[in-house]
C-alpha cells in the first residue's frame, strides 16, 4: 500500500517552530523565506516516492550492503600527534583543546531578528 | 520491585533499566589504530580519524568484535549474524564530529539474560539466586574527556577517550500492576554500586509521591545529587534531546558467520566465526559455582563467596590438591578463618601471609589427630605472623601436639574429679553444664593437648562406672 502520513498543514508548508527546531538540532541557518520554501520543494520532491509500493521490500540501508566490513587487527599504528591537532585549535591550554563552558543556547524564536525580506 | 501501598493506595509496581558502559579491553580503539591506554598525555592516544579530521574514516577492530560477541554468548544472548552501525547526533565539545557512532536499529547482541545472588536473611548468608533480563548489547565509540574549568568560564577538551571505568545510566518508571508502563526518567552521573541503589530508591519514591500528589513526570534525565541524597533535573532550555539517527555510511553491516555458515576459502582475518568464539569461553560462574555444590557438597552461598573474591576459588582448589582432609573442612576453613583473616586486615587473597600449601599441612595435622581444632587455630594465627616457620615448626615448639597417652589423660581425669567433688555432685545430679566446665580443668591441666571429645568420652565412662 502508499504510506499516508498527513502534512503538516496539509498544504506543504513548514511552520516556524519546525524550522526552528532544525535550526537548533542540526545548527544550519535557513536565514531566509527562500530557503524556506526551497526546503518546502525538496520535501514534495523525495514524497513522489511514495507513489511507489514497498510493501514486502526489505529497504536499503546502506549502498556498502554487499560489501565486506574491513576487520582491522589490534594493532597500535596510530595517535601520538598531540602537536599537530593542536595547531588546528584556536586556543590551547597545556594540551588541551579549549572550548567554551557548555553549549551555549540559540536564542529563542521570539528573541531572533526577523527574517530578512530579499 | 513492589513499594507498599501507602495511606492505602494502590500498589506501586517499579521498572528499572540499567544502560550499563563498558570499556573494552583491547590496545586499539574501536574505529582507529591509536592506543587505548589510561593516564597518557592530554590528546597523546589521538588519530586523525578519533580529532574528526575532514576525510578520516573508521575502521573497525576485529577484537572489538570479538569482545561483543564473547560478553552476547556468555550473558545467554542471541547473536546477531547481522549487525548494523548508526550516528547518534549531538552537540558537544568532546564529541567533535558532531556525532557518536553506536549501534541503535540492530545492535550485535540481543535477549540475554544474568543469573546472580542477592545476599539475604539473617546475617546476609542466605543467597537468592534472580534473573535479570538483557535487553542488548552494542558497539559504541566514546566520547572524550571534559575538564570544567569554572574559574575561567572554559572547558578543557582531552579526546584520548580511555576513561576505563564502568558508567551506568538508571532508567526509572513507576505504575500500577496491570496498567501500562509510566513516563521514565533517566538518572545519570552514578559512579558506585551504593550511590547506584540510593538514586533507584529515591526516584523510585520521588515518582510515586509526585503522582500521588496529582503530579506528572516528565521523561527527562535528571543527575543524582550525592552529598543531599536527591535526583535533580538536568533539563535545558533546549528541550528534548533529537538524535536523528541515520544509518553510518561508512560502515557496511557487520556479519558474522559461524561452522556451519563460514564461507569456503574465507581469510580468517576477515571473518568472525562465532562457535570458535563460544569455544574460547572460560568456565562461566555459574557452571562453577554448580560445578563446586556437586563436587564437594557445599551450600550454593559458599560458591557464590568462593567466585566472588578474586584469587579466592585458586587458593581454595590449591589447598584441596595437597591435603587430605575432606573437602567440607577445607571450605569451613576458607571460607571462615582464612577469609576471615582477609578481612580483618583488608588484604587480598594474593597478600596472604598464609600459603595454600600452608593451610594444606595444618589441615593435614588436624585430619590426623595430631593436633586439636583450636590448637589448629593458634597455628593458624602463628602462621599470619609471616614469621616463615611451616605448621609443623609452629606445633612442635608450642607443644600443641595431642596428647596420645590415653592412660595418662585418665589419670589426669581422675584427679581432676578428686579434686572438685562439688562439680562431680552437680554432674551426677543431673546438671549438664558441670561436664563442661570438668572437661575445661582438664584442658587447662594439658596445656589444651588433649582432645575435648575424648576427655568428654573418659569423663562420662568413669562416671558411669
Amino acid at each position: 500500500g502508499f504510506t499516508s502520513k498527513a502534512d503538516p498543514q496539509g498544504s506543504g508548508r513548514i511552520t516556524a517552530q519546525v524550522i526552528e527546531h532544525l535550526e537548533r538540532l542540526a545548527l544550519v541557518d535557513f536565514g531566509s523565506c527562500e530557503a524556506v520554501a526551497r526546503l518546502e520543494k525538496a520535501i514534495a520532491f523525495a514524497d513522489r516516492l511514495r507513489a511507489v509500493d514497498t510493501d514486502g521490500v526489505e529497504p536499503m540501508e546502506s549502498v556498502l550492503e554487499d560489501r565486506c566490513l574491513y576487520l582491522r587487527s589490534d594493532n597500535v599504528v596510530e595517535g601520538n600527534c598531540a602537536d599537530e591537532l593542536l595547531q588546528n585549535s584556536h586556543r590551547v591550554v597545556e594540551e588541551y583543546f579549549v572550548a567554551p563552558p557548555g553549549n551555549i543556547s540559540l536564542p529563542k524564536l521570539d528573541e531572533q531578528e526577523p527574517f530578512p525580506h530579499s | 520491585m513492589t513499594q507498599k501501598p501507602r495511606k492505602g493506595e494502590h500498589k506501586w509496581a517499579a521498572v528499572v533499566g540499567l544502560e550499563i558502559h563498558a570499556q573494552i579491553s583491547s590496545n586499539s580503539k574501536l574505529f582507529s589504530g591509536s592506543q587505548v591506554r589510561f593516564s597518557a598525555p592530554p590528546n597523546s592516544l589521538v588519530s586523525f580519524f578519533d580529532a574528526s579530521l575532514p576525510g578520516t574514516l573508521p575502521v573497525l577492530n576485529r577484537r572489538c568484535v570479538e569482545a561483543a560477541v564473547m560478553t552476547g554468548l556468555a550473558l545467554n544472548c542471541h547473536i546477531n549474524k547481522k549487525s548494523l552501525f548508526d550516528r547518534k547526533h549531538y552537540f558537544y565539545a568532546d564529541l567533535p564530529a558532531g556525532y557518536q557512532i553506536t549501534q541503535q536499529r540492530l545492535p550485535i547482541a540481543v535477549n540475554g539474560s544474568l543469573t546472580y545472588g542477592v545476599c539475604a536473611g539473617k546475617k546476609q548468608s542466605q543467597v537468592i539466586p534472580k534473573t535479570v533480563r538483557i535487553k542488548q548489547i552494542q558497539l559504541e565509540q566514546d566520547s572524550g574527556k571534559s575538564l570544567h574549568d569554572d574559574l575561567r568560564s572554559q572547558t578543557l577538551i582531552d579526546l584520548n577517550r580511555a576513561e576505563g571505568q564502568l558508567r551506568v545510566d538508571a532508567n526509572i518508571s513507576v505504575h500500577h500492576p496491570g496498567e501500562p508502563l509510566g513516563v521514565r526518567t533517566e538518572v545519570k552521573n552514578l559512579n558506585s554500586i551504593r550511590f547506584l541503589a540510593k538514586a533507584i530508591d529515591y526516584e523510585i519514591q520521588r515518582q510515586i509521591n509526585e503522582l500521588e500528589n496529582g503530579g506528572e513526570i516528565l521523561n527527562e534525565t535528571r543527575s543524582f545529587h550525592y552529598q543531599l541524597g536527591c535526583t535533580m533535573s538536568m533539563r535545558d532550555k533546549e528541550g528534548k534531546q533529537d538524535y536523528r539517527f541515520m544509518p553510518e555510511p561508512n560502515l557496511p553491516p557487520l556479519v558474522l558467520y559461524d561452522a556451519t555458515s563460514l564461507p569456503a576459502g574465507a581469510d580468517p582475518q576477515q571473518v568472525i566465526n562465532i562457535d570458535q568464539i563460544r569455544e574460547t569461553l572460560p568456565e562461566l560462574p555459574s557452571v562453577t559455582r554448580e560445578r563446586l555444590v556437586q563436587q564437594y557438597g557445599m551450600l550454593l552461598e559458599h560458591s557464590f563467596t568462593l567466585l566472588n573474591e578474586v584469587g579466592l576459588l585458586e587458593f581454595f582448589q590449591n589447598v584441596i590438591k595437597e591435603t587430605r582432609a575432606e573437602p567440607k573442612k577445607v571450605t569451613s576453613w576458607v571460607l571462615n578463618t582464612f577469609l576471615g583473616y582477609l578481612k580483618q586486615q583488608n588484604l587480598a587473597v594474593s597478600e596472604s601471609p598464609v600459603t595454600p600449601s600452608a593451610l594444606a599441612e595444618l589441615l593435614d595435622l588436624l585430619d590426623s589427630r595430631t593436633i586439636s581444632s583450636a590448637a589448629a587455630k593458634q597455628v593458624f594465627e602463628e602462621l599470619w605472623k609471616r614469621e616463615g616457620k611451616t605448621p609443623g615448626q609452629i606445633v612442635s615448639e608450642k607443644q600443641l601436639e595431642l596428647m596420645e597417652d590415653r592412660g595418662a589423660l585418665e589419670q589426669l581425669c581422675h584427679s581432676m574429679m578428686e579434686a572438685h567433688p562439688q562439680v562431680v555432685m552437680d554432674l551426677k545430679k543431673g546438671n549438664p553444664r558441670a561436664i563442661n566446665k570438668l572437661i575445661g580443668l582438664v584442658r587447662k591441666a594439658t596445656q589444651s593437648r588433649a582432645d575435648p571429645a575424648m576427655i568428654k568420652e573418659i569423663l562420662e565412662k568413669k562416671l558411669s562406672s
